[in-house]
């Protein structure tokens, strides 16, 4: 008998060590820190508490109480929504389940398997995931630091007080006045987004300022919906908005924010008001767990979103170099699910099924033209690949792109209800 | 055999004139099925008006919910904007089976199960889009494919547990609660329509270039799994 038994728990013992090698039986729950509340940290936050129902200790790591999306901002900047309604808290995701700590992580040690919070908390873990968003890349446009002059010149790439400070330079621009945006070189977070918010940016000036203009300086050749947006820009706001590319100097653009003036291949040009979006990488955090390679973004496994540095750490959405995806919230939510299901796997037992990913962005062009662009993605050995994409047309009729603007308002309050509760 | 007598008559039918109302079916009995089925709420023919349902005169080709005096239900309205064109092959399948290709209708039709019978009807409804002479024969209603799902595909039964893993890529969109604002409900759904509407996605009958997307990469099972998910939701 008492062999038997010693028999039983020892091939126990065994399958689930093969299931689960980090994990010790019978000791506290297995413990997942997240750092990071938006697309990617909270969906991954929510769905580990929810789906493990109770088998998992999850950590939320965010420093903001209300988290401000970013996806939907430029529409508070065209008039579209009220800043509060892209403001969300996380009195939900708790009431899941999830520790919730509004505090900054400042270290992490991936050989001790801990995490410091800027007030002095070490967080031990056995699955780390970060999902950081961006940082930007100092230097990268000349005359421009993020610390110094982003009051005068507002990147408003992060949700939050840049956003309203753009909204109310614009509002405040002279009769007549130039508004410059300059663009970000690949790769950056959201692809349309600078020329959503053009979009957003015209809106505006045609009713409050319509003999103003707008300069996009661009380092890219060819943008994300070009030819939509070119369509809508002639459409609605004619002649308002010119894009100079990288072969009219776009790409080689000094700023002066003490005289608000831009260079461009030597020539001064005085401008009224400047968003400047710079180059970007990984979220702090992952460049100081060094979980990033020298393109500044943290490469991943395609089919789980675990670290090519570390196989106890995640990384989603923004920071992760994955392949196909764009840097995008929806694309974070898409893999944060994937990587739940993986940690669960590896943590409880549970059944992994194949990884699928997905992604839809919506813009909005002028009042009731919203357009889309979208894609279906599986993983390869290289890198997670597009399957199947679609995009709107140009030439489509009103009904369609009132409907695709309908569409994208549900969409929001779908995600930020995925992630948020 | 079958298939092939279907893609010959289908190449024949594309590839020469747009078919007349004659060789799509019996029109006589159309008409008699259009008066015990249908008149009781649509008008068809000279002076149609609006009635509980809209006037069907000049259907083919037509966007759906686009008859301008009348209002339609939400999910009409949406299919419409959508891009949802009346072709033999759309209509065939709305009046297979209404609420599998326009969940939301208003019109409280069961369906109509047998082929020879909605080929009449739709024999006789072509013949009063014909007539008119501001409606253009347009060349796409006068292609028709079989869109009815396999049986055997209908019976698969679906694994809710695969299907909520599987859901947690519609709940980016689709709220689980069953609001419906600007993206339609999928809670609650009978199974089976969930699974028909689902192929009508894949089949690219149903328009929506991110339904047709998701649903193109889903299999027979996968589609099951989500009906099954779905359906516990209330």
């Amino acid at each position: 008998m008492q062999l038997n038994r010693r028999l039983f728990i020892g091939s126990t013992f065994a399958a689930g060590a093969m299931l689960s090698a980090p994990v010790v039986f019978g000791q506290a729950k297995p413990k997942v820190v997240v750092i990071g509340g938006g697309a990617g940290g909270a969906t991954i936050a929510r769905y580990l508490a929810k789906d493990s129902a109770g088998a998992l200790d999850v950590t939320l790591i965010e420093a903001n109480p209300i988290y401000t999306t970013c996806f939907f901002s430029n529409l508070y900047i065209g008039g579209f929504r009220e800043f509060e309604s892209l403001q969300h808290g996380y009195d939900k995701v708790a009431a899941g389940g999830v520790t919730v700590i509004n505090d900054m992580a400042t270290a992490v040690d991936r050989a001790a398997r801990t995490v410091t919070l800027a007030g002095g908390q070490v967080l031990p873990y056995d699955r780390l995931v970060l999902s950081p968003g961006i940082d930007f890349k100092e230097g990268s446009v000349p005359g421009w630091s993020a610390d110094s002059h982003a009051e005068i010149m507002p990147h408003a790439y992060k949700a939050g007080p840049q956003t309203q400070l753009l909204k109310s330079m614009i509002e405040a621009m002279p009769e007549g006045g130039t508004f410059a945006m300059i663009a970000p070189p690949n790769p950056y977070r959201c692809p349309p987004g600078p020329y959503e918010r053009i979009s957003m940016v015209a809106h505006v000036l045609k009713q409050k300022n319509p003999t103003a203009k707008i300069l996009i300086l661009d380092p890219k050749e060819k943008y994300s919906k070009q030819a939509l947006f070119e369509e809508g820009w002639g459409r609605h706001y004619d002649g308002m908005v010119e894009w100079i590319g990288p072969e009219f100097g776009g790409g080689a653009v000094e700023v002066r924010p003490e005289t608000m003036e831009i260079v461009i291949e030597g020539e001064v040009q005085k401008v009224d008001c400047c968003n400047v979006i710079p180059g970007q990488m990984a979220g702090k955090i992952a460049q100081m767990a060094g979980v990033t390679d020298d393109s500044g973004w943290a490469p991943v496994h395609p089919d789980s979103m675990k670290s090519k540095a570390d196989e106890n750490v995640f990384v989603l959405g923004d920071s992760s170099a994955q392949g196909d995806m764009p840097k995008s919230g929806f694309a974070a939510n898409s893999q944060a699910k994937v990587a739940a299901m993986t940690i669960r796997a590896e943590l409880t037992g549970s059944k992994a099924f194949p990884a699928k990913y997905t992604n839809t962005c919506w813009s909005l062009i002028a009042p009731e033209d919203g357009v889309k662009v979208g894609a279906s993605y599986e993983p390869t050995p290289e890198k997670i690949a597009s399957v199947d994409s679609f995009i709107s047309a140009t030439g489509e009729d009103a009904a369609l792109r009132k409907a695709t603007y309908e569409e994208s308002l549900g969409w929001y309050a779908g995600i930020t209800a995925d992630m948020f509760g | 055999m079958k298939g092939q007598f279907l893609a010959v008559l289908a190449l024949i039918l594309s590839a020469g004139a747009p078919a007349r109302a004659e060789e799509i079916g019996d029109a006589a009995r159309g008409e008699d099925l259009f008066k015990k089925q249908c008149s009781a709420c649509h008008q068809i023919g000279e002076g149609a008006i609006n009635r509980v349902g809209p006037r069907l005169n000049g259907l083919f080709g037509r966007r759906a919910g686009a008859v301008p005096d009348f209002t339609y239900s939400k999910s009409m309205a949406r299919m419409g904007s959508d891009g949802l064109i009346w072709t033999l092959e759309t209509l065939d399948a709305y009046i297979h089976n209404p609420k599998a290709l326009v969940s939301g209708t208003r019109m409280n039709y069961r369906g109509m199960a047998d082929p020879e019978a909605r080929r009449a009807l739709l024999a006789f409804l072509r013949t009063w889009s014909d007539k008119p002479r501001d409606i253009p024969e347009a060349e796409p209603t006068a292609i028709m494919t079989d869109h009815a799902v396999d049986p055997a595909v209908l019976a698969i039964k679906g694994d809710p547990a695969y299907g909520e893993y599987l859901s947690s890529e519609c709940t980016t969109c689709h709220q689980v609660d069953g609001s419906d604002q600007g993206i339609p409900s999928v809670t609650g759904w009978p199974e089976e329509d969930f699974v028909v509407a689902m192929h009508a996605y894949k089949d690219k009958l149903r328009p929506h270039p991110v339904m047709q997307m998701m649903a193109g990469r889903l299999s027979n099972d996968e589609i099951a799994a989500l009906a099954a998910y779905f359906a516990t939701l209330k």
